[in-house]
């Protein structure tokens, strides 16, 4: 206990601050339902409605609470933006590893097709793809996780081809292990840290993305609450000097410079450098 | 042959083969699209006469692939065609569009990339100070941002607060340089806000990796100061990332700014992508596509030669 | 013409109350000079000249800006000849004779001739138009030149003609041999197009030898397509343009509020409605029509969708605003008793039904839907709202599905209304609808050349609509607009459509 309590200290006062932060958001969007009275679609008054006890936060331009809204929109765009970092990963390590192990033919038409994803800017190519196959949450995530998956697919194929070719590495594949046993007994838990770094950073750019499409009309759909379209559904309230739309922008900005923070400290730690 | 140019060589030619993929890509992925640019334009007021009639003009009438070949064709003789739904001209229509996404882009990288570079360098020289934590928790923070969080921002606090700033940035051909100027503040700040933290980290990175090495040792032993170390030791041997980084940025600067057009009115080449899509406006779309997709190749080519004509090691690696 | 046509409106418009602006001390007369900035929330890339294809309200006002029609639509209401001098029709109304003002200059110096007219009518009427009227231009069976006439003889008697022919998309364009030439925007409008970039703005400079006197008071005019409607909100509260249209009911009074901003309404022909096809269960069977119509809660809808800035309505397309309004008509209001009743009449415990919708049909179409489905819940029925998506609304949804969300702009004329959407085997029929006596009376009011008569067949066609017709038509809504104190409107403006039957850009003068 004593150690561990001694390790905390050592953490930088930013990363601090973005582990509470992540942990604050992770259990407010488990608690959301418990948290509030209203639904997420209910319209509970006039549109527009001013701060007061009843409706911390007023009413959005339909009239539903802006601070249900608010909780709910974290909640969804959270769930959606961490499944769709789960997916990009698994595929983007799948594909990496397989490159690595099995090679061949594989690897030179994987990394092509990967080259040619890239470059294609992204956020574009992601409008153009949702327009196309439309605009349901399921789109959303496998639109987003596959062009993500490409940069997982990099980073895994990088670190993961410096492994390979370790003697350890080889000594498996004399002893006949098959490339399975290669990949996840030998490979992976040699490339975890670099990885879950880049988890870290991953899931900044899909939830900034997601609120991006949102914003532009082509993410969450409503009546779903999303901090993105919520910012656009409201803005015009800025013009009138109410901070209020400018909320659920900021909620995106606490969340993902916390989680920077974090990845900021843990690449710190993990490269070991402290110049 | 210089090995360089044989790259360069190879590059353009891959290049060459993604865009061709784009077209091909693009051109499909509309057809494949529900609807067509004849029900787009006429909308709630098509009767299936009128649609069939507009779509022959268009000549929508004919194969999918004729077409492709057609276009192809064309494109390959300098001429990109006109517009399915306004008729005009699409270098016309793109050329002003993109006139105005460059300029945004122009003044965005003329503000950050010298700020991203002066930032980056004193965060290396006054490294593990105040200064150096301060300024890489604030472009933490910046880039964490959505773009369409410091547009409303900016947009409350310098027009609508200090009134000194316009809202909006419709910015029209026939406008002077300087309230071209004035009328892209906001916007380019934004941009600014959202690169600049990429940059200076990379800036700052690739110096004080080079810090610790023997040959800095050696010039510090010299007797040369800080600053003149890191000015001209260091500084042109991590050239490469830092121009890689930059080159990156610019890229983003002119094909994702989608969001930033929208929160300020701009009419860039964004906007006009986006609008067309929707109104499958095919010819306008295939070219703004092809355009963002050579920017990109282009200015990641740029950044990997220049990486390699600043450090000549990296030709054997590739 | 013109001059005594203008006195008379005025006269005429005061008695009825039509100016929309809230009560100023006094309008000053129109003084010439400046330089306007609108934004619009209309307007696309895919906009062009193109006579046939225009589409949205930026079209429209770019339109009466550059170019002249036959007729206009006047503030009052009432129709007077704008390239026509003067026009008449015989006693059946199936010959209509449009004499063309002479010595009007089109912008690049061509005098104006009845060739130009017919030729600019012929391109809507040709075989294998893309005009959106072609079925209005199909009515004419004839158009021929007699010295300064341009002679149209119809298929069919239509007393509304000369209204038909006012719309935007019949612009004069200059011709040669018979074909028009719009590619530049060259017309004999108020204004000069100076440059236009499709789906962002377009410059207008004054024509000095516009033959309109008493018009186009504005030196230059900036329009621009602002979708946005924050960035429109943001530009008219900090003065970066005059004009700002289609502010949100939810917003108004907030706009209201900005200094130097004032709101400017219309209570106009737009309404929204959910159209039910007659010919598929379960609303084959009147009664379950007249139980849903029973279902909704009107009020609350114009409250909460359009923040009180519109009135309910009365499941037919008129407008209160209209000569031929029937007042005398029973207004459907929310009543769930009346709605089992009728449920039960059709020999059902209870109605279970999708509602489809998407915003595109209307702001707030999705709501509207959410609402209907909670009031009518009460009435035992069960509505299930079906999101649809933006994309493809129009052509895969509307008129495709049962029940289905759709907006209306109103037509200058009931006639135009009815036939549009009612009349059986229409292009616009939503609701499938198919009634016989409807369509008789339908056509022989358009040869009814006596007032009376005229007006009471339209009650009757309201009526039928009203009892038996397949669309829930709750609200009509009001054009918002927002106005800086740069900008005066005459005391009497048109509410046939937004913005002085968005003949602003020519009526209204910098303050």
């Amino acid at each position: 206990m004593k150690t561990r309590l001694a390790n905390l200290r050592q953490v930088p006062p930013t990363a601090l601050f973005g582990i509470v932060i992540v942990i604050l958001y992770i259990v407010l969007a488990i608690l959301t339902p418990a948290l509030t009275p209203y639904s997420q679609r209910e319209i509970v008054g006039g549109a527009f409605l001013p701060w007061t006890s009843a409706h911390p936060l007023g009413t959005d331009s339909l009239g539903r609470d802006m601070l249900t809204r608010l909780l709910y929109g974290g909640r969804n765009t959270l769930g959606i933006a961490f499944v769709t970092t789960i997916l990009a990963f698994a595929i983007g390590m799948a594909a990496g590893l397989v490159a690595v192990t099995v090679g061949g033919w594989l690897e030179p038409i994987l990394s092509r097709i990967v080259d040619m994803l890239m470059s294609i800017p992204q956020l574009i190519f992601k409008l153009f793809l949702l327009s196309i196959f439309g605009t349901s949450i399921p789109t959303l995530i496998l639109v987003i996780a596959v062009l993500d998956s490409t940069r997982v697919f990099r980073l895994t194929r990088a670190a993961a081809s410096s492994i390979a070719v370790m003697d350890y590495v080889e000594a498996a594949r004399l002893r006949g292990e098959g490339p399975w046993w290669l990949m996840t007994r030998e490979i992976l838990p040699n490339i975890t840290a670099p990885l879950i770094a880049e988890f870290g950073l991953r899931f900044c750019f899909v939830f900034l993305a997601i609120a991006a499409l949102s914003f532009l009309g082509l993410g969450i759909q409503p009546p779903l609450a999303d901090w993105g379209s919520m910012v656009r559904e409201n803005a015009t309230l800025i013009t009138f000097g109410d901070i209020t739309p400018l909320i659920p922008a900021a909620a995106i900005a606490v969340l993902t410079i916390s989680v920077n923070f974090i990845v900021d400290w843990m690449l710190h730690k993990s490269t070991g450098l402290k110049e | 042959m210089n090995p360089i140019l044989i790259l360069i060589a190879k590059r353009l030619g891959l290049g060459l083969l993604t865009l061709w993929f784009v077209s091909f890509g693009v051109f499909f992925a509309i057809e494949a699209l529900p609807g067509d640019t004849a029900e787009a334009i006429l909308g709630q007021s098509a009767t299936p006469e009128t649609v069939a009639a507009l779509r022959k003009e268009l000549h929508l009438n004919q194969p999918a692939l004729l077409r492709y070949w057609n276009w192809q064709i064309a494109v390959l003789t300098g001429d990109f065609g006109t517009s399915l739904s306004n008729g005009r001209p699409v270098s016309e229509l793109i050329g002003t569009r993109l006139g105005n996404t460059m300029f945004l882009a122009g003044m965005a990288a003329l503000i950050s990339v010298p700020l991203a570079l002066c930032l980056g360098l004193l965060a290396a020289l006054w490294r593990n100070s105040l200064f150096d934590r301060l300024i890489n928790a604030v472009t933490l923070t910046s880039i964490s941002m959505p773009e369409f969080f410091i547009g409303y921002v900016l947009i409350f606090a310098f027009a609508i607060r200090a009134g000194i700033l316009p809202p909006m940035s419709a910015i029209s051909p026939t406008m002077g340089l300087p309230d071209r100027i004035v009328f892209t503040i906001l916007p380019a700040l934004t941009l600014t806000l959202v690169v600049v933290a990429h940059m200076m980290r990379m800036t700052r990175a690739s110096l004080v990796n080079l810090l610790s090495l023997p040959y800095v040792e050696m010039a510090r032993l010299k007797g040369a100061r800080e600053m003149r170390v890191i000015l001209f030791h260091v500084l042109p041997n991590a050239l490469g990332p830092i121009v890689t980084v930059i080159a990156l940025n610019l890229a983003y600067l002119i094909t994702g700014v989608v969001v930033v057009e929208v929160v300020f009115v701009y009419p860039g080449l964004g906007q006009l992508l986006v609008d067309s899509v929707s109104s499958r406006d095919l010819p306008v779309v295939q070219v703004s596509c092809m355009i963002f997709a050579s920017a990109y190749i282009l200015l990641n080519l740029t950044a990997d030669v220049i990486a390699i004509v600043s450090d000549p090691r990296q030709l054997h690696r590739t | 013409m013109l001059r005594t046509n203008r006195r008379t409106f005025i006269q005429g418009a005061t008695a009825l109350g039509l100016a929309s602006t809230l009560p100023r001390a006094a309008f000053a007369q129109p003084t010439r000079g400046g330089r306007l900035r609108a934004a619009m929330g209309h307007g696309s890339t895919s906009d062009s000249f193109d006579p046939a294809l225009y589409s949205n309200f930026y079209m429209r006002a770019q339109t009466f800006a550059r170019n002249n029609m036959l007729t206009e639509i006047a503030p009052d209401q009432t129709l007077r000849g704008e390239l026509a001098e003067r026009f008449e029709a015989n006693a059946t109304a199936d010959v209509w004779r449009f004499k063309i003002r002479e010595g009007v200059e089109f912008h690049n110096g061509k005098t104006l001739t009845p060739e130009d007219v017919v030729a600019s009518i012929d391109y809507h009427r040709v075989d294998g138009s893309k005009s959106a009227v072609k079925s209005s231009a199909e009515s004419i069976a004839e158009i021929s030149i007699d010295g300064p006439w341009v002679v149209m003889t119809l298929h069919e008697p239509n007393a509304d003609f000369a209204y038909l022919i006012s719309d935007f998309h019949f612009s004069i364009f200059p011709s040669e041999n018979g074909k028009i030439d719009f590619s530049e925007g060259v017309g004999t409008g108020g204004y000069v197009v100076e440059s236009y970039e499709p789906g962002v703005r377009t410059e207008f400079k004054r024509f000095a030898n516009y033959w309109k006197p008493d018009s186009a008071y504005f030196d230059e005019i900036e329009l621009l397509t602002v979708a946005d409607k924050t960035a429109r909100i943001t530009a008219i509260a900090t003065g970066q343009v005059d004009i700002a249209d289609r502010i949100d009911a939810t917003t108004a009074s907030r706009v209201e509020s900005a200094s130097g901003v004032r709101l400017f309404r219309t209570s106009g022909p737009q309404h929204f409605s959910f159209a039910m096809n007659v010919t598929q269960d379960p609303f084959t069977d009147r009664n379950v029509r007249l139980a849903l119509k029973y279902a909704v809660n009107r009020e609350e809808m114009v409250e909460k969708i359009l923040g009180g800035y519109g009135s309910v309505g009365n499941d037919h397309p008129i407008p209160s605003s209209s000569p031929y309004f029937n007042a005398d008509l029973e207004q459907h209001s929310y009543d769930p008793d009346r709605a089992r009743f009728h449920m039960k009449e059709a020999g059902l415990d209870s109605i279970s039904t999708e509602l489809h919708a998407a915003d595109a049909a209307f702001t707030g179409a999705v709501d509207a839907a959410t609402l209907y489905s909670e009031s009518a819940r009460a009435a035992g029925i069960d509505i299930k709202v079906a999101r649809e998506p933006n994309d493809g609304y129009w052509k895969n949804i509307w008129r495709n599905k049962p029940w289905a969300a759709s907006f209306w702009s109103g037509r200058p004329t009931a006639d135009a209304m009815f036939s549009l959407t009612y009349a059986s085997g229409a292009p616009w029929n939503e609701t499938a609808w198919n009634n016989e006596r409807f369509d008789k009376i339908l056509i022989a009011a358009r040869g009814e050349l006596d007032e009376g008569k005229r007006r009471e067949m339209y009650h009757e066609m309201q009526k039928l609509v009203h009892d038996d017709g397949g669309a829930v038509v709750p609200m009509f809504a009001d054009y918002i607009v927002g106005l800086r104190d740069t900008v005066a409107t005459p005391e009497v403006t048109g509410n046939n459509l937004d913005l002085d039957g968005l003949r602003f850009l020519e009526r209204w003068w910098m303050a």
